[in-house]
């Protein structure tokens, strides 16, 4: 890994709702090493070079989901993307597509946590168990069935990856449909029925173009596409099952 | 401005705050709760946890282990009725995490499994793969969107408690996005905030992690415990101080310096035997692993990296499959960060800065010396951690306390009158000034960047794995600079909305003082403890002069008060703190005593 400095121009959006008519680029020399992730570059800015520049951050480590950004037209974890592949191109970061721009780097998440707190992302059970019966059992199999879907960070990478979404943004989307997925297969829950109308609603699943381009860029491999497309055949054999059995289908 | 009344306020939506929530409302539903947070709840920093939480559930285990593992891991400082309290709740606390969907690992059998941890004597720590607090968190958060009575504030910055007739009576809060003040006015108020160790240089830490509820009930004059001891993690990435979860040694890692030797066998810690035995060697405790590391650097038998020394975590042996099985994010962390494949090579670390043991002075039940105000947490010092936290202690501790938190909480506000709204809000006011004012005041000179990097700096050479007195000393003369300096910030953002340069210089302010509590109540101890270890003559544990909590107390702008309580010793007399070999027969000694 080379470790000598070396200058790379970042380019970054610029909007300040108070004093910007309309976004613009604004560009920054940035010295850098080859371990500097983009997120690195951006406090370089903000410490030394332009203290107004606004964007979220914490973890640094790719598993809170703050930093999500296009980067280079991409949607990336700034802290998980580095300087160095980019080099010696102009990055370019942006605001996360899809989403109203708060201020500069940073987007209005009100739709995406109205969309989370809609489809019931919880354990429902027919009876709840007492903590002294001790916990359920659940096996490494049945863990498994749904263990990848319940590592979405929230990053909303997928929103902005997702063409549907980006025209219309009743569409619950990606993200919610892995978390709708991910209690629907869990063991433990009974809450499925309660959730399915959402994934056969207008916007439910089947706005979903099968694109596809929403599981490439989930840094956690969730594959939202995955549980979007299983959600198809599900409300599907959900609908049809509705003429056949009196109280509709569940699990 | 705008009210908003609740019952109970809460500062923080992280593991304790969440807990916190859920119980207040669980224990009473109509009690109106206003969760705060300065970020959206799942970005808090419980998410970067990884190892596990302990809970004893083995049949070969009991709680009087789980007991003295903690007692004796935190050199004899923990209030022994409280560790009793912890440990007796522990496993019930997961078992409620479970039914609420958190995805443990399971065994073949689809009971719970749990792995090693250092300085646990027998397996107790329940895990999520790599990824224990995100799972714990993402767990909290969503089942808290269960209950109608918790209302959110997301993205609000708390810059003031609202103190009033001589109890806590509500918080003031920026709403990020549009830059307005809101006065949340509570009956009583928990502080969940978290950790300070931000102002170290080399950290693991959020960029979130700054102090802010322990500065806050610092500055009214709640007096802050046990500030001097900053756990350091023995195994975090160069440079970044990114975590490498201790789990890599619970599962079978070993620690080698430059020659290839497992150096720990050196320090007390061994023999050196090819698979993990808990308490020995890589499964020693964290201070003891930290200060190993140390004295290999002292001998130079580290190895010299871009980033400085570094000795290599090799887990080469445990193989790609486990290692994607069982330490997922490691592997992630591993490969993508520093472009080492774990199952190939050894991976570079060195120690960094991660957790407060001290925090604000609470009883058993959470609550601290002024009336109302509750906290639980790293924020908090209940008195479980001592000298030295135990790994898996933590993120369990936010279930427990965190419950007992939101159960105190909202039994004292059925016990309250609302208060004076009018003379809260003109409280209200003069915060909203006050907080205005570092942007408002003519242009100051000081940039935010160079007084935190001068902080975390002096932070390091003072108060870093070893200690000195003249060290320490300077680093408290550099704070009381800073802080002068401080005074004179230059914040060049004057706009509203989401004006993030401005809550950095708020968030500095409260660094500044939480590192000061720090440095002078190491600079006041005078022995050597857990992790806090000295060279100047003062290298041994001195019971009969500091086996004793410090108590840290806000002074304004001068240097903070330092006075000492009792530590409360039930079972557990002070002994010597044995690992590895010596440990164990220690151990049998005692068991000896006994049948005697």
């Amino acid at each position: 890994m080379n470790t000598s400095e070396r200058m790379i121009t970042m380019e970054v959006l610029r909007y300040r709702p108070e004093q910007d008519e309309t976004p613009f680029f604004q560009q920054f020399l940035v010295p850098f090493t080859d371990d500097m992730s983009v997120l690195q570059g951006l406090q370089y800015i903000k410490d030394e070079l332009e203290g107004s520049l606004s964007f979220r951050w914490s973890c640094r480590m790719a598993i809170c989901g703050s930093c999500g950004m296009m980067i280079n037209g991409v949607p990336k974890l700034a802290c998980h993307t580095f300087l160095r592949d980019t080099y010696p191109n102009t990055l370019r970061v942006e605001a996360l597509a899809h989403f109203p721009i708060e201020r500069d780097l940073v987007i209005v998440m009100d739709d995406f946590m109205a969309k989370l707190e809609s489809i019931r992302p919880y354990i429902i059970a027919d009876t709840p168990r007492a903590l002294s019966e001790g916990e359920y059992l659940q096996t490494p199999a049945q863990l498994d069935l749904y263990e990848q879907f319940s590592s979405c960070i929230n990053c909303l990478l997928c929103y902005a990856a997702c063409p549907q979404y980006g025209l219309n943004s009743k569409f619950i989307g990606p993200g919610a449909m892995a978390l709708v997925h991910r209690y629907n297969l869990d063991s433990r829950d009974s809450g499925s029925a309660q959730r399915m109308p959402l994934v056969h609603a207008e916007e439910g699943v089947f706005n979903c173009t099968a694109v596809g381009y929403c599981s490439q860029v989930c840094p956690k491999k969730v594959d939202p596409a995955n549980a979007v497309n299983i959600n198809k055949t599900e409300s599907a054999k959900d609908y049809f099952l509705r003429f056949v059995t009196p109280k509709g289908a569940g699990k | 401005m705008d009210v908003f009344k609740a019952d109970v306020a809460i500062i923080g939506a992280g593991g304790a705050g969440l807990r916190a929530a859920i119980a207040v409302t669980e224990s009473d539903p109509t009690l109106t709760v206003a969760l705060i947070s300065k970020v959206y709840p799942m970005r808090s920093h419980t998410v970067a946890a990884e190892g596990g939480a302990a809970g004893v559930v083995q049949s070969h285990d009991s709680l009087e282990h789980h007991f003295h593992d903690t007692v004796a891991g935190g050199d004899w400082l923990c209030e022994q009725d409280v560790v009793d309290y912890f440990v007796a709740h522990c496993t019930e606390e997961l078992v409620q995490m479970e039914h609420w969907g958190c995805p443990w690992s399971r065994k073949p059998d689809g009971h719970i499994n749990v792995r090693a941890f250092g300085g646990m004597k027998i397996e107790r720590t329940w895990f999520a793969a790599d990824k224990s607090g995100f799972h714990m968190l993402h767990t909290l958060f969503q089942t808290s969107l269960k209950y109608p009575s918790i209302k959110r504030f997301d993205e609000h910055f708390c810059v003031d408690l609202v103190v009033e007739d001589g109890r806590v009576q509500g918080a003031v809060t920026i709403g990020i996005a549009s830059g307005e003040f809101t006065l949340i006015e509570a009956k009583s108020v928990i502080v969940a905030t978290g950790g300070a160790a931000r102002v170290f240089r080399e950290n693991t830490n959020g960029g979130i992690v700054t102090g802010d509820g322990m500065a806050l009930a610092y500055r009214h004059g709640v007096p802050l415990r046990d500030m001097e001891f900053v756990q350091y993690h023995p195994t975090c990435m160069p440079g970044t101080g990114l975590l490498f979860t201790e789990a890599c040694r619970g599962e079978g890692g070993f620690l080698l310096n430059k020659d290839g030797y497992r150096y720990l066998q050196d320090y007390g810690l061994g023999p050196a035997l090819p698979t993990p035995v808990n308490k020995a060697m890589e499964l020693g405790p964290r201070d003891r692993l930290s200060q190993a590391f140390w004295y290999e650097q002292q001998k130079g038998r580290t190895i010299e990296g871009p980033q400085g020394s570094v000795v290599h975590l090799d887990l080469r042996h445990l193989g790609e499959k486990k290692l994607r099985e069982r330490l997922p994010l490691i592997y992630e962390l591993a490969e993508e960060f520093l472009g080492v494949d774990p199952a190939l090579t050894p991976i570079p670390v060195r120690p960094a800065a991660h957790y407060t043991m001290g925090g604000i002075l609470v009883d058993g039940k959470c609550a601290a010396p002024l009336p109302g105000l509750y906290a639980a947490g790293e924020c908090s010092s209940v008195g479980i951690h001592g000298a030295n936290r135990l790994g898996s202690n933590s993120l369990v501790e936010l279930c427990v306390f965190g419950k007992v938190a939101g159960e105190e909480a909202a039994k004292f506000s059925r016990t309250v009158a609302p208060g004076n709204s009018s003379t809260l809000q003109q409280q209200a006011e003069l915060a909203q000034q006050r907080a205005t004012n570092v942007v408002r005041k003519g242009k100051g000179t000081e940039r935010i960047s160079s007084l935190r990097r001068e902080m975390a700096e002096s932070m390091e050479r003072g108060c870093g794995i070893y200690r000195m007195g003249d060290e320490m000393q300077r680093t408290c003369d550099k704070l009381t600079e800073l802080r002068q300096r401080f005074m004179n910030v230059n914040v060049e953002d004057k706009s509203r909305v989401f004006n993030t340069e401005w809550l950095l210089a708020i968030e500095l302010g409260y660094q500044l003082d939480v590192a000061q509590a720090m440095a002078v109540s190491a600079l006041h101890r005078r022995e050597s403890r857990g992790a806090h270890q000295r060279l100047d003559g003062y290298t041994e544990r001195d019971d009969v002069n500091f086996l004793k909590h410090s108590l840290v107390t806000y002074a304004g702008e001068n240097t903070p008060n330092i006075s000492y309580g009792a530590v409360k010793i039930t079972h557990s007399q002070p002994a010597v703190r044995a690992y590895g070999a010596a440990g164990e027969k220690a151990d049998a000694a005692e068991a000896a005593g006994k049948i005697a």
